[in-house]
Formats: C-alpha cells, sequence, structure tokens
C-alpha cells in the first residue's frame, strides 16, 4: 500500500484503472469530467486494456454500457447530475436486466435553475431505479467503494448494477490523503469477470430484453430483482470485511461515532458526515451527549440495523442533502422515521435539510440543529419536523 | 451472392411463429437481409412493432443473440456490444468472428434514435444499421413520423376541415448517413430481393459502419391488403418515390432507373392506399401537383449527384 495526495476524482479514475475493466463508455459532466479524461489518457497511455467509447450523450452512454455488458464484458461509466438524469430510462432498464454495470456518481444539483455545485438531487433521485447505492464520504471511501462495487454487482447472489457517490467539488475536486493499494491487490480482489449468458456466446445465443407485457411475467421479474436486492445487504457486508482484511478499513452499510450513549443523533451522508463528526466531538467536549450515524448503504437500506443502532437515541436529526417536493421530507429522513416507526421507545426524528446547489454547511448551522434537537430532548415542543439549514429569508 | 435457391436453402435466422401482421414488410427484409449475414451475429432492435413482436417471452423468434433496451438507442446498444466483441477479442477471449446489426424503424431512426445512430456511425463502429422504413409510428397504431410521405393521414397528422393530412416531405435519412462520410449507405426495396440482399452482403462486409434504408410497407398504416406489400413496394421505386441507390465510399451509384415511359405517377402508387384517399377528392389536386413536383426534384437531384460524386 502506498500514500498519495489525489483529488477525488483522481482516486475513483486510479480505483477503475486497477480494475482495469473490458469496456468504458463516458461522456463528460461537470463535476465527473476529470474521471471521464483522466481514464480516456489512460487508454491512450496503454496502460489499460479497456476500451473506450466516447459517446455523444449519457443516454449513450448507459445504453452502450448496457449493450457491451449484455454481450459479455466488465463496463463502467460514470456521470453527474443533468447526466444521471438524462440515462434515467436506462437506469431502470440496467437493473432490470441483471447487468453487474458499476458507475461513480459524483453528486450534483440538478437544473432547475442551473447549478453545477453539490448537493443529493441526482443520485437521490435515483433512489429507486433498482441500482444498489454507495455514498462515501471523502476520497478513500469513493476509492474504496468504487473497488468494492465490482465484487457486489458481480456476487451471483446479487447480479445488480452498482453506483457510488462522492460529492461534487467538495471531494470530486479536493485533493486528500489517500492510501493506495497494489495494482496486483486490487485486480486479486476484484477477480476475473464471468458473465451470464454473453450475447457474444456463439454456441448459445440468447434474446436479452424480451417483450414481457400482458400475460407475461414481468410482475414476476420485478419481485425477483428485488429479492437480489435484498441479498445484497450481506453480500455488501461480506465484501466490506474481506476489503478491510486487505486495507486496514473495513466497511459496513454505516458507521458510527460515539452513538453508544447519545441521547441525541444525528444522521448524515456523504462528506457532512465529517463535518458533523468535528461537531460531536466539541459538544462531547461539552458535555452533550451527541453521536453520528454516518450512512453508507442507502439501496438496499439496511432497516434492521439502523434501528437497532439508532435505539437508544431520544431524538435523531437527519440531514439530507436533497429535499423532495411535496413529501413528508428528505430521502434519508423517510427512510430512517420509517425504520424508527417499530422502535420501542419511538424517538422524535426532526429532518434538516442543507446544503443544496452547495450551499454550505458551517459549524454553527450544525450546532443550531443541535440546540433544536436538545430543547425536544428537554420536552419543549418543536412545531416543525422539517428545517433548513443556512437558509435565506424569502 | 449466392444463388436464390442457396439462399432459400439456407437456415431460418427470424423463424416463423411470430406475431407481425400478414403483410408486414419488416420480416421479409429482416430474413432477406440475416440471409446474407456472414457469419453469427448480434442483433439489437429498437422498440416497435418488429421487437414486441419477435420476443415475446419466453419466446423468441431470433436464432442469433438479441437485446432490446429502448426507443431512442439502437446506434448506442450496438455500439457497446460491438465494443464488447472488440476487447474481447483483442484479449483472446473470443475466437469467432462475429457480425452486428441493428434494426429499426422510421420512428426509432428518423426520429427519436437519430442522435445515437449518428454518434455510433460518426465512431465508427463496426456495424450494419437497418432501417425498416414504413412512414410512421404503426406499433403505436400510426402517428406521423419525420418519414412519413407529405399528405398521409396518420392519426397525429389527421385530415380534417383544415388539414389534408401532412403537409411536409420526409427527411432524407440517407443522405444524413451520406453526409457522415461512412463507407456505404444504399436504400433498397424487397421486391428487388438480388438488389437488397446484395447491399446487405456488401453492408456486412464492409468494415466499418454501413447503413441500408429499406421500404417495409404496412397494411395497417398503409390502409393496404396484406398480399400487395411487394407489389406496392415495386410501384413505390417505379415511380422513384424510393429510389434505389447506394453510396460506397462518397462514390453514388442509382441501381434501378426506370426509363420515362416505365416511371408511374406517384398518384397511381398513392390511390392504391387508404392513407392517401381523401388526397384524391376534388380540391386536393394542386397538393398532388406539389407532391409529384417534390419527388421529380429528388430523382433530378439524385441523377445530379450521380453523375458529379
Amino acid at each position: 500500500m502506498s500514500r498519495k495526495a489525489m483529488t477525488g476524482n483522481g482516486a475513483i479514475a486510479l480505483a477503475l484503472k486497477q480494475v482495469d475493466p473490458d469496456v468504458m463508455s463516458a461522456y463528460p459532466i461537470t463535476p465527473q469530467t476529470e474521471i471521464a479524461q483522466n481514464y480516456a489518457q489512460f487508454v491512450a497511455d496503454g496502460a489499460v486494456k479497456t476500451e473506450y467509447i466516447a459517446v455523444e450523450s449519457e443516454h449513450s452512454a448507459m445504453s452502450a454500457a448496457i449493450g457491451s455488458c449484455a454481450a459479455g464484458a466488465r463496463t463502467i461509466t460514470a456521470t453527474s447530475s443533468q447526466g444521471f438524469a438524462l440515462m434515467w430510462e436506462m437506469l431502470f432498464i440496467a437493473a432490470s436486466l441483471r447487468l453487474p454495470i458499476t458507475m461513480p456518481v459524483i453528486t450534483r444539483a440538478l437544473s432547475g435553475p442551473i447549478n453545477i455545485h453539490c448537493d443529493h438531487s441526482d443520485s437521490m433521485g435515483g433512489r429507486d431505479c433498482g441500482w444498489i447505492q454507495l455514498y462515501g464520504e471523502d476520497a478513500q471511501e469513493g476509492y474504496d467503494n468504487a473497488i468494492q462495487a465490482f465484487r457486489i454487482a458481480e456476487h451471483a447472489d446479487v447480479r445488480l448494477p452498482v453506483m457510488t457517490m462522492i460529492d461534487g467539488f467538495i471531494i470530486s475536486g479536493a485533493i486528500g490523503p489517500l492510501e493506495v493499494l497494489q495494482d496486483a491487490q486490487v485486480k486479486q480482489f476484484v477477480g476475473e469477470f464471468e458473465p451470464l449468458h454473453p450475447l457474444l456466446d456463439v454456441a448459445n445465443p440468447v434474446t436479452v430484453g424480451a417483450f414481457d407485457s400482458l400475460g407475461g411475467w414481468y410482475f414476476e421479474h420485478k419481485v425477483t430483482q428485488n429479492q437480489a436486492m435484498a441479498r445484497a445487504m450481506q453480500v455488501i457486508e461480506d465484501v466490506g470485511r474481506e476489503y478491510g482484511e486487505l486495507t486496514g478499513r473495513p466497511y459496513s452499510h454505516f458507521k458510527t461515532h460515539m452513538i453508544e450513549d447519545a441521547e441525541i443523533v444525528l444522521v448524515a451522508i456523504g462528506s457532512a458526515a465529517g463535518n458533523v463528526k468535528t461537531m460531536v466531538d466539541k459538544l462531547r467536549a461539552q458535555g452533550k451527549k451527541v453521536g453520528l450515524l454516518k450512512v453508507r448503504t442507502f439501496r438496499p437500506f439496511p432497516t434492521e440495523q439502523i434501528r437497532a443502532a439508532l435505539s437508544g437515541a431520544r431524538v435523531i436529526g437527519v440531514m439530507d442533502r436533497s429535499d423532495s417536493f411535496g413529501a413528508q421530507g428528505g430521502p434519508l429522513f423517510t427512510e430512517i422515521r420509517s425504520a424508527m416507526f417499530e422502535a420501542e421507545p419511538r424517538p422524535q426524528i426532526f429532518n434538516f435539510i442543507y446544503g443544496l446547489g452547495g450551499r454550505d454547511l458551517f459549524p454553527d448551522d450544525i450546532e443550531g440543529a443541535v440546540a433544536l434537537l436538545e430543547k425536544a430532548a428537554a420536552g419543549e415542543e418543536v412545531a416543525q419536523t422539517r428545517h433548513y439549514l443556512n437558509v435565506r429569508e424569502g | 451472392m449466392a444463388k436464390p435457391k442457396e439462399i432459400a436453402n439456407k437456415p431460418e435466422r427470424l423463424t416463423g411463429g411470430h406475431r407481425l401482421c400478414a403483410g408486414c414488410g419488416a420480416p421479409i427484409n429482416v430474413r432477406q437481409i440475416m440471409s446474407v449475414c456472414p457469419g453469427p451475429a448480434v442483433v439489437t432492435v429498437s422498440t416497435g412493432c418488429l421487437e414486441v413482436s419477435t420476443t415475446i417471452y419466453p419466446y423468441t423468434a431470433w436464432k442469433d443473440s438479441m437485446i432490446h433496451s429502448a426507443f431512442e438507442n439502437a446506434g448506442a446498444t450496438i455500439s457497446g456490444v460491438e465494443t464488447a466483441y472488440r476487447s474481447l477479442k483483442k484479449q483472446g477471449r473470443i475466437k469467432d468472428d462475429m457480425y452486428f446489426v441493428a434494426f429499426g424503424g422510421d420512428g426509432g431512426t428518423y426520429d427519436i434514435g437519430l442522435q445515437a445512430l449518428s454518434g455510433a456511425v460518426e465512431r465508427g463502429h463496426n456495424f450494419v444499421y437497418v432501417c425498416y422504413d414504413n412512414g410512421a409510428y404503426m406499433n403505436t397504431g400510426f402517428q406521423r413520423s419525420s418519414a412519413t410521405p407529405c399528405g398521409a393521414w396518420t392519426t397525429t397528422s389527421p385530415v380534417g376541415k383544415e388539414s389534408y393530412g401532412k403537409t411536409q416531405n420526409r427527411k432524407d435519412l440517407a443522405q444524413i448517413l451520406v453526409a457522415h462520410d461512412i463507407p456505404y449507405v444504399a436504400t433498397a426495396s424487397p421486391h428487388n430481393f438480388k438488389d437488397l440482399m446484395s447491399k446487405a452482403e456488401k453492408a456486412f462486409t464492409t468494415p466499418g459502419p454501413a447503413f441500408l434504408n429499406v421500404i417495409s410497407p404496412c397494411p395497417r398504416g398503409w390502409r393496404t391488403p396484406g398480399d400487395q406489400t411487394i407489389a406496392l413496394s415495386r410501384e413505390a421505386v417505379q415511380s422513384c418515390y424510393w429510389p434505389l441507390y447506394e453510396v460506397e465510399n462518397g462514390k453514388y451509384k442509382i441501381n434501378y432507373k426506370p426509363k420515362a415511359e416505365k416511371k408511374t405517377p406517384v398518384a397511381d402508387w398513392m390511390k392504391k392506399q387508404g392513407r392517401f384517399a381523401h388526397l384524391f377528392k376534388p380540391g386536393n389536386e394542386a397538393v398532388l401537383e406539389d407532391i409529384q413536383a417534390y419527388i421529380d426534384h429528388k430523382w433530378e437531384e439524385l441523377l445530379k449527384k450521380e453523375e458529379c460524386l
């Protein structure tokens, strides 16, 4: 293992290079562009065996990835924001065809109005498209998740595509420390790709994507797709444990910090978890019983595990970097509150929406959120469930 | 090209039992084209009649591997398949020589799939794209596409007090592909099977992208009897509504030039189709004249291109 200083995008491009898949199809979009261009350079330099398709749109990026993966090649792409939205139709099809494509998503706000900075509107909007979703906090987690994604996606119990998120600019463009595996270690960890029923098997031709309408098996196919998603829960844990044995950095569905005796727990996802952790330490020094739960696996959602981890909390504050228009709260909030419905006793749960379009999250904002949660913990009435951090008045 | 008898004895690559309508031009075209494919193929079909009728789960009419994923992306899908093949072949993980072909209707090619097709041919993937052009969105029940001829009734270019059907001329798709400077572009028709099959063979064996635009009568949408498909294809060519030509590395060749007395008025062809019936009521003479003038203009233009290029 070696230590480097790299951007989040650089770290992910390096992870993909070390895996050296058969095909990459990609289209540039801010803030993912660095991955598309770094990888094109690896190909130009002969540093990888990958065939690169410089497609003319993200819809075609995902369509070509589907064709390539179904043909029998280990296949990757990467995107952000509008690109993610443009491939929306094909995301569902990749998952329903059970194709183990992997895709780093460098999260960015969705238009309109146009905004190139970080929030989770893109990936959270795609939370129900049938892909496994792993969120990373920093460049290291982006690198680690990008590698593990292959093992999870290609596992015989799963066979589903995996997207791994890092926060646009905040992580993708910032230089940070990175522990890097040797190429051979990565190759050994991910192993060879074994396609199932590939189109290119001349002896066994196959029809992929048949018409499955009324009188067909569409419903049954959807149920089995969801069963694969449920099985992924264990596979993600097993792969995370094995990766830990290799690197000293074990992964599970989430990470906790100081929650054992915490009365107030903040739940966060992505880079903000680092900010919250710093504030938890500061507030602990003041004697406040505060903790953090950082979510890594959002799909499949680790309901039971999270419920158990949060069972001691009296008040929970869920931090969402995307809003959900007309819903009861942000996507992470609605999952957490639903998970805690069966907790006994049931904690109070509040939602803090922050950082839309790259708006900063300051220490004061987190302290303000905790102050509000403390009021609730003290039995004071807190009128609203959903609160916006660092937003200007009307 | 192999003799017709040899071709007729080759195993079918699109089997019977599919559920396309009687008289549909699409399977006739597909069978003729696939019969000259020199080796195992992977086929992709954009969403449409051909796709839904040949792959009703758990059945398939395709003897080669086939993938369908969506409507607008046949060009991108086949790009992915062909690239996977190149990658695995280079690595020694595949031994066979294989061929790649995409079939799209006019909706999936002229309209919603034009970008993916343009991207795929610009990148130079080694594949054949076949548009089976029946002149409207027939699968959803006859809506106009940019391939629908002027004057045709469709449900979204309806005939009414203020409308004689589609008021615009067709998009000239073959010329758009020619403008991509790809090695091979051709138009064809199922009535002239020798011409169609020799063009398909050229398309398969030409390295790089090749494009075939094949007329494909639709008895339901054209409002014609199912046994007139081949006759209507022939007359489309004879009237110069559907000229047969090929452009090989930029060089034009018209494969059939009707002599002046044999070039039939396009109205004769239109009269046989219910989708144009309204044009033959009094008051539409000028529309018919305009349609004929446009056909003649395009034909003259093509003759000039052949002469100059």
